[in-house]
């Protein structure tokens, strides 16, 4: 039996004990770092796998939250119906600027710059769209917080951090399958050297599409659970440039490329954002701003220090593969 | 809607943006040398613009007298910028050199949250209130000579890159990297006196603009993406694109707010961005 199998089944386990021995805060802190992996691991299709570099991820997530949020709004009908809408606008935009940027040859970051500026395009439209509530925001009815209502995604904590739960183990071994498979191999190709993988009669640009739409499809999932998690939806929070950095520094942190990095990565993230907001308040110094100083200087030090990412590093350390 | 209302916006529009275009050229000349996209560039403008209001507060300086001693300030923390952080990147993979810049360009902004607070900060001049008349046409002094200023900075930078020798090394710098190194060019020396230049051009704009618009710290993010937009319009690496770019964006800001409402300006700047760089993605004036 492989080492890496053993210690993802002891973690399997400890999550899936977790809420067993959390109060409240833990949990919550918990499915805030598996909605980072599940959404780390989504971008990272994009950039870790074909290697094409979006810094405007909140487009689909907030696409995705706004489409089964408005249709749970206005007509009542829960998310499951919600989450096939939000994921074709979602696949349906990623084809388009896949389909934009590809066709013209653009990449590197110019494609980066195209995804912020259709991310920053549609936060500001939103503002203007009163229909989903403009920059006032939109509020989705919380009712019944104690029992399991699947069918409407309604329910206690519990509930959300078990979903998100089963995504992130979904996403993981999906993607784990996905590297093995033949389109793993022609992203990976397509990353490390688009020419020659071009030249060994790989269609790039399809290839290329089909990690757009997917990645888009599996961030607009993300977008759905936020909007029944939190109930309110702003377009300056959910659509800005700081929301597309926050879900792409999991990954970055952990190990682009790598399975378990965007897991790692959001783990360590949200857990030193805590633990900063806690030792500040300890110390009392609860000066607006300091608390993101301390998280951009750790930030600056892991991306000098340890260029591939933390997850590759210890995966070393514990003789098995990242 | 009068005609007249129109040229005076229209007026505004090519003023402000002029000084836009020198923060972009900031930003276009650190890319076409060091290829590196500077995302903590509006975070830089905005310090410069927090430099103008303390050096006013405490002095009652100018900012246009302002200018010098700030500009020489940034030119030697671009610099240190460039040789302590960003050269040991430059070999590195592009999403690796945009974590570092974002990671500090997150510092930065919040930095400036931390001491300055998130209260508006301005500078109050007599001229900043006068205007020259021009029939039924109006243009504020102060616009006036910051779109002034921002074309004289740019003007030596222009004849820097012709003209002075280490302009002229930069520029093989740029061209090809291998064979500057061949001839025997320090090109990490160059490439952080680059950085330091370009420094220079945002420490300029933000003095000029700190007497068109109050600073506050979300500013930072904001002008970023707006030298992008600017660049990529104009044609990144083009010093002459970044201005014209500046001058266009300047202008459909202006339009949009006066035509639909201010809150959706930066709609039209990105919609904008989308079609060029679909039509022509190396920019107005970019060369491929």
């Amino acid at each position: 039996m492989k080492k890496e199998f053993v210690y993802l089944g002891i973690l399997a386990v400890l999550m899936l004990a977790l809420p067993a021995v959390a109060g409240p805060y833990w949990l919550s802190v918990a499915t805030l770092i598996l909605y980072f992996a599940y959404t780390g691991q989504a971008w990272n299709v994009m950039m870790g796998f074909a290697g094409q570099l979006s810094l405007g991820h909140s487009l689909y997530v907030g696409v995705g939250a706004y489409a089964a949020g408005a249709i749970f709004f206005h007509y009542g009908i829960g998310p499951w119906a919600g989450l096939w809408v939000a994921m074709l606008l979602c696949v349906a935009l990623g084809l388009v600027i896949g389909f934009l940027a590809f066709r013209f040859g653009i990449s590197g970051v110019y494609f980066a710059l195209l995804t912020i500026a259709f991310a920053e395009f549609t936060r500001i439209g939103f503002d203007h769209l009163d229909w989903l509530g403009g920059p006032g925001g939109m509020f989705l009815k919380v009712a019944q917080r104690d029992t399991w209502d699947v069918l409407n995604f309604r329910g206690p904590p519990l509930m959300y951090y078990y979903s998100m739960l089963l995504l992130t183990a979904l996403a993981f071994l999906g993607c784990y399958f996905l590297l093995k498979s033949r389109a793993g191999y022609y992203w990976q190709a397509i990353r490390e050297n688009e020419e020659a993988a071009q030249a060994l009669g790989i269609n790039t640009f399809r290839w290329k599409m089909a990690a757009v739409a997917l990645s888009a499809a599996m961030t607009s999932i993300s977008g759905v659970f936020f909007a029944f998690y939190y109930n309110n939806l702003f377009p300056h929070e959910i659509f800005s440039m700081n929301r597309s950095i926050e879900l792409i520094l999991g990954p970055v942190i952990g190990g682009i490329g790598t399975l378990f990095g965007p897991i790692f990565g959001a783990a360590v993230l949200t857990l030193l954002s805590d633990g900063i907001t806690e030792a500040l308040a300890a110390l009392g110094w609860e000066i607006p701003g300091i608390k993101q100083v301390f998280y951009g200087l750790v930030l600056l030090a892991v991306v000098m220090f340890l260029p591939h990412g933390i997850w590759p590093a210890i995966a070393k350390r514990l003789k098995i593969r990242a | 809607m009068s005609v007249d209302l129109v040229a005076n916006v229209v007026i505004a529009g090519v003023l402000t943006g002029l000084v836009y275009g020198l923060m972009a050229l900031g930003l276009s000349v650190i890319f076409g040398v060091v290829r590196v996209v500077n995302f903590a560039h509006g975070e830089m403008m905005t310090v410069a613009m927090y430099a103008a209001t303390i050096l006013f507060a405490a002095f009652k300086l100018d900012p246009f007298l302002a200018m010098l001693p700030v500009a020489a300030l940034f030119f030697v923390l671009g610099y240190a910028l460039q040789a302590g952080l960003i050269n040991p990147f430059i070999t590195r993979p592009e999403h690796s050199q945009f974590m570092l810049l974002v990671a500090v360009a997150i510092v930065m902004v919040n930095a400036m949250l931390m001491i300055f607070g998130p209260d508006a900060r301005n500078v109050q001049l007599d001229y900043q209130l006068e205007s020259f008349e021009i029939g039924k046409i109006l243009i504020d002094k102060a616009r006036l000579y910051a779109a002034g200023a921002a074309l004289v900075a740019a003007a030596a930078l222009f004849c820097f890159f012709r003209y002075s020798l280490t302009g002229k090394a930069i520029r093989a710098c740029a061209d090809n990297y291998l064979g500057a190194k061949v001839v025997g060019l320090n090109v990490k020396k160059y490439y952080a006196f680059t950085f330091g230049l370009g420094s220079a051009c945002v420490a300029v704009a933000g003095c000029a603009m700190a007497l068109l618009v109050d600073v506050t710290p979300p500013l930072g993010p904001y002008y970023t993406l707006l030298a992008f937009v600017i660049v990529i319009v104009g044609g990144l690496g083009s010093m002459t694109g970044a201005l014209l770019g500046g001058v266009l964006i300047g202008v459909s800001e202006a339009l949009a707010g006066l035509f639909i409402t201010p809150s959706a300006k930066s709609m039209f700047s990105f919609g904008l961005l989308i079609l060029v760089l679909l039509l022509r993605p190396q920019g107005l004036l970019g060369r491929r």
